[in-house]
């Protein structure tokens, strides 16, 4: 099969695959000015031409299930196969959102919520949010109605200069202006600039923790009081949250606000880029504005509850990504308290092994001990044989392995950067295959840069011309035939 | 139970390695007054215990439903769900090394050719998160694309849609207008034109809308086309099987949730909101978007493209904060068409006119059941009854059927109102158990 041609190129005029029973004429006919007559181009093909061409797109890709994938930032661990098995039941599956018959869908979202409460130590949460994104942007509403209920028209959010493009993104939306605080040299927080920066004008200020080198902030105490004194509010982005579980909780550090990425922490998959889950979870000062509807128990039924009207309103069409949440409660009920604690200290054992064994042969711009993920910077080999981040990404592609998240943090804060980060869910002995090839992929830098700046070489297509795809952008399949 | 498969010799040798004596130490960072003691939360489980909890929560019947509002029972073929479940789909991450994710970024790249097919469009995103936010960015983009300050919305449009937007439009100036439903049940175009100020930034029309009419998409066109109001369509996806598409009538942008395609229920997500729109707008479009393009060797590739819009590389000026979207839900959507093609979709159009059809004109043909709203419906249409509809529909609950969504609800004046969808799952023999059990109350 030629595996290079999209599905619009595979079978043929009159071909097809799936069929359904004829409708039976109900007497009414579609009115002439709205009925379509030019029907879609879409695929002509057999159920086997289908199936062997998706086959053939999933074989081009890597995945957990396929390679190690030490992704920094995005927590790729194995997803269990029970969750899927849990999430496809026919009575969840099937549910409708509007349904009256909702009990079970309603006690999964309740004990989710407690177990977040617990794991994070916040009084209260919403499932709404359906990403990280999503969450931020719920969680930056939060604290903008609080501001507005107190009376404060605040301008001003801070965020690292480290942090994810994801949180100035949302500040933006939600009407704030941005204010980037410093790193310092081990890459937290600077707590003079920020400082610097606390006007009675700022809203709050947005931090990561473990922040996105992978260092603990180890002055949260004294920032969330700064913040806190300033009448500013803590708001705890959860990417990195794997690192905390069962051993410290936001809650306790100051946030007055947090999002869990349930697609990170709590295992549900990736799916290429998504569905996610974005929980959002506040202090009780907050608790009146969350979106609405919340799930309420009483005595051993659950309701949905649409009347609160300080709520910031709704963001996704229903309660959000459900069949993400069925699928992290099913996590972390068998997990428990002590799988959890287990989960955090082998995440943490595995980053500090791997930051131990590249220690030699890469920098480390900040060198502050890591928790789960690491940031090392090609700046060495840079320097000595022009290679970059990318270079030694697409190098680690030829040994099997997906590359670390690059360029992440930006170039500004530190050069050429490669965040690892291993999870617990990967052995020792793929960590130390991994730890194998970055200390080769070191040394051909050295002795053969060219063997980097070619690679990859054995996948189905090697370097992209991103260039030319943007500025000429070919953004759909059109066929030929009118 | 848990995941790791540290062995105590394994953590012995690494912490050696790392030069700790304990895991313990390595959260040594965290100050003591923040470590935790205990986690209050019950022991582990095992999988056979989790599987029977699941169990024990969803051990009942299901009901006849004729629910719609925004999501809806379709017929989904089993090859959906055997591709998406291949592992190499779903448990891979976004394709940022688009040398590993051809897979991904080819259906994906499938997946915009099909929501312009569908749409009509010239191009389209790589998904939102689901069709009311999609709306929501759409709102916003046709206010990047005019500066104009105010919004036109349907009294018909899903009120939580509307609740959506109104959350996002939130940190800018913006002012949304409410433009009622005629007795037709179509948007009132005498009002929509004298509202449709210079200042208008967009008008959203829902098609079908809320109440399931059918909107004249071709009148609406005709007001806004020509200003520099954006014209913005939120569609049901399966609708364009048998409707003309928004683009036939010079929409700006056409939104919608892929969720018919395909897509299980699963109580509201997830789903996936597409998002099309012009060649002209494209560098203004929220949201990821793949693009074809040449390797060194010069084959042919794929790659997320012109993300100098997007947050990771614009930060506070991106075009919108969104990153992880839904693609596996938007693969799931692009392998449903393929399978269903083009023969298929004309037939699951005509199914969901004909079968909703015939359950209208059966309910219509009960004592004291009227239809609502005059206007052309697809596969949803408003009951009116002589009592509250909350009465009516508890009591056919009680024998098994979900027969429709409370108006009153959403929409005090229609407190007597039900919302019944019927789509291409539901047989002859299903309206009739519908209808006998409606004459029995
Ligand atoms: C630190 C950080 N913040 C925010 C996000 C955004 O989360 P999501 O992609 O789920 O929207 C990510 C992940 O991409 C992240 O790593």
């Amino acid at each position: 099969m030629n595996r290079d041609k999209l599905i619009f190129e595979r079978g043929a005029s009159g071909r097809r695959c799936v069929a359904f029973p004829a409708a039976v004429d109900s007497g009414t006919a579609i009115p002439e000015t709205m009925r379509r007559d030019v029907p879609p181009n879409l695929p002509e093909v057999s159920e086997l031409e289908l199936v062997r061409h998706y086959t053939a797109l999933s074989q081009m890709n890597f995945s957990i299930d396929t390679h190690f994938y030490p992704l920094g930032s995005c927590t790729m661990k194995y997803n269990p196969r029970v969750h899927e098995k849990a999430a496809r039941i026919p009575q969840i599956a099937g549910l409708h959102p509007l349904s009256e018959n909702a009990q079970p869908a309603l006690q999964i979202l309740w004990e989710m919520e407690q177990v977040l409460k617990a794991v994070s130590g916040m009084d209260g949460f919403t499932f709404q949010p359906t990403a990280g994104a999503q969450g931020e942007f719920v969680g930056i509403s939060l604290i903008a109605a609080y501001h507005r209920a107190q009376g404060n028209a605040k301008k001003v959010v801070l965020i690292p200069d480290s942090a994810h493009g994801t949180n100035p993104a949302t500040a933006a939306i939600c009407g704030y202006a941005v204010q980037a605080i410093k790193s310092t040299e081990r890459g937290t927080v600077d707590v003079e600039d920020l400082k610097a920066h606390l006007t009675e004008e700022v809203a709050g200020l947005m931090l990561t923790n473990p922040n996105t080198f992978g260092v603990f902030e180890d002055e949260i105490e004294d920032i969330a009081a700064l913040v806190h004194d300033a009448g500013g509010l803590l708001y705890y982005d959860g990417a990195n949250l794997n690192a905390f579980l069962g051993q410290c909780r936001p809650g306790d550090m100051g946030f007055d606000v947090v999002h869990i990425n349930l697609h990170k922490t709590f295992t549900t998959p990736h799916g290429g880029g998504g569905p996610g889950s974005g929980p959002v979870g506040v202090k009780q000062a907050l608790l009146p504005f969350l979106p609405l509807p919340v799930v309420l128990k009483e005595g051993n039924a659950f309701k949905l509850d649409f009347d609160r009207p300080e709520s910031i309103g709704k963001v996704s069409s229903f309660y959000g990504n459900f069949g993400m949440v069925i699928r992290a409660l099913v996590y972390a009920k068998m997990l428990g308290a002590e799988g959890m604690r287990r989960t955090s200290e082998m995440a943490v054992l595995n980053a500090n092994y791997i930051a131990a064994k590249l220690d030699p042969h890469y920098d480390r711009p900040k060198n502050a001990q890591p928790m789960h993920e690491m940031v090392f910077s090609a700046s060495r080999q840079k320097k000595a044989n022009g290679i970059t981040a990318t270079d030694i990404a697409k190098r680690l592609i030829d040994y099997g392995v997906h590359p670390p998240t690059i360029y992440f943090p930006l170039p500004n804060v530190a050069p050429e950067t490669m965040l690892i980060e291993p999870t617990e869910t990967e052995s020792l002995e793929q960590v130390d295959d991994f730890v194998e090839a970055m200390i080769q992929i070191a040394k051909e830098a050295e002795e053969n840069p060219d063997l980097l700046k070619e690679a990859p070489h054995a996948t189905p297509v090697r370097r992209l011309d991103e260039a030319t795809a943007a500025r000429k952008p070919i953004l759909r399949f059109k066929t030929n035939n009118p | 139970m848990n995941y790791t498969p540290h062995t105590e010799r394994d953590i012995q040798h690494m912490l050696n390695a790392i030069g700790v004596a304990s895991t313990d130490e390595l959260f040594a960072p965290v100050p003591e007054s923040l470590r935790l003691n205990a986690l209050n939360l019950p022991p582990g489980i095992s999988e056979m215990e989790a599987t029977a909890f699941v169990h024990s929560l969803t051990d009942r019947e299901t009901s006849l439903s004729f629910l719609g509002g925004g999501a809806y029972d379709h017929f989904s073929p089993s090859v959906v769900d055997a591709i998406i479940s291949r592992g190499e789909f779903f448990t891979a991450y976004t394709p940022y090394q688009p040398e590993v994710s051809q897979g991904t970024l080819r259906a994906i790249f499938e997946f915009q050719s099909m929501i312009c097919e569908l749409t009509n469009m010239e191009v389209a995103n790589a998904s939102m998160y689901d069709g009311a936010s999609a709306l929501a960015e759409a709102v916003l983009m046709a206010v990047r694309l005019n500066n104009h300050t105010r919004v036109l919305l349907p009294r018909s449009l899903h009120p939580f849609y509307r609740r959506v937007v109104a959350t996002y439009v939130r940190g800018i100036d913006l002012e949304l207008v409410d433009i009622p439903w005629s007795d037709s049940g179509t948007l009132d175009i005498a009002i929509l034109k004298r509202e449709l100020t210079d200042n208008t930034a967009a008008v959203v029309v829902q098609n079908p809308n809320f109440l399931g009419v059918l909107e004249s998409l071709d009148e609406i066109g005709d007001l806004v086309n020509n200003t520099r109001t954006a014209f913005i369509a939120c569609v049901n996806p399966i609708s364009l099987s048998a409707i003309r598409p928004p683009g036939d009538f010079g929409a700006d942008i056409v939104i919608g949730d892929g969720q018919p395609l395909g897509l299980p229920l699963s109580y509201g997500g997830p789903y996936v909101g597409f998002f099309a729109s012009r060649d002209a707008h494209v560098r203004k479009m929220p949201g990821r978007i793949c693009g074809e393009t040449t390797d060194v060797d010069g084959k042919r590739g794929f790659v997320l493209t012109l993300q100098t819009r997007e947050q990771h590389i614009r930060r506070e000026r991106a075009t919108s904060n969104i990153c992880t979207n839904q693609t596996l839900c938007a693969t799931a959507a692009t392998v449903y068409l393929s399978s269903i093609g083009p023969q298929g979709f004309r037939e699951v159009g005509e199914l969901n006119w004909h079968q909703s059809h015939r359950a209208l004109q059966a309910l219509t043909a009960l004592d004291g059941v009227r239809q609502k709203f005059s206007g052309p419906i697809f596969n949803e249409f408003v009951l009116e009854i002589d009592r509250k509809a909350s009465d009516v529909l508890t009591a056919l609950q009680h024998r098994g059927i979900e027969a429709g969504i409370d108006l009153g609800r959403f929409y005090p004046t229609l407190e007597n109102c039900i919302l019944t969808c019927v789509t291409e799952k539901r047989t002859d023999a299903d309206i009739d158990r519908l209808i006998d059990a409606w004459r029995a109350l």
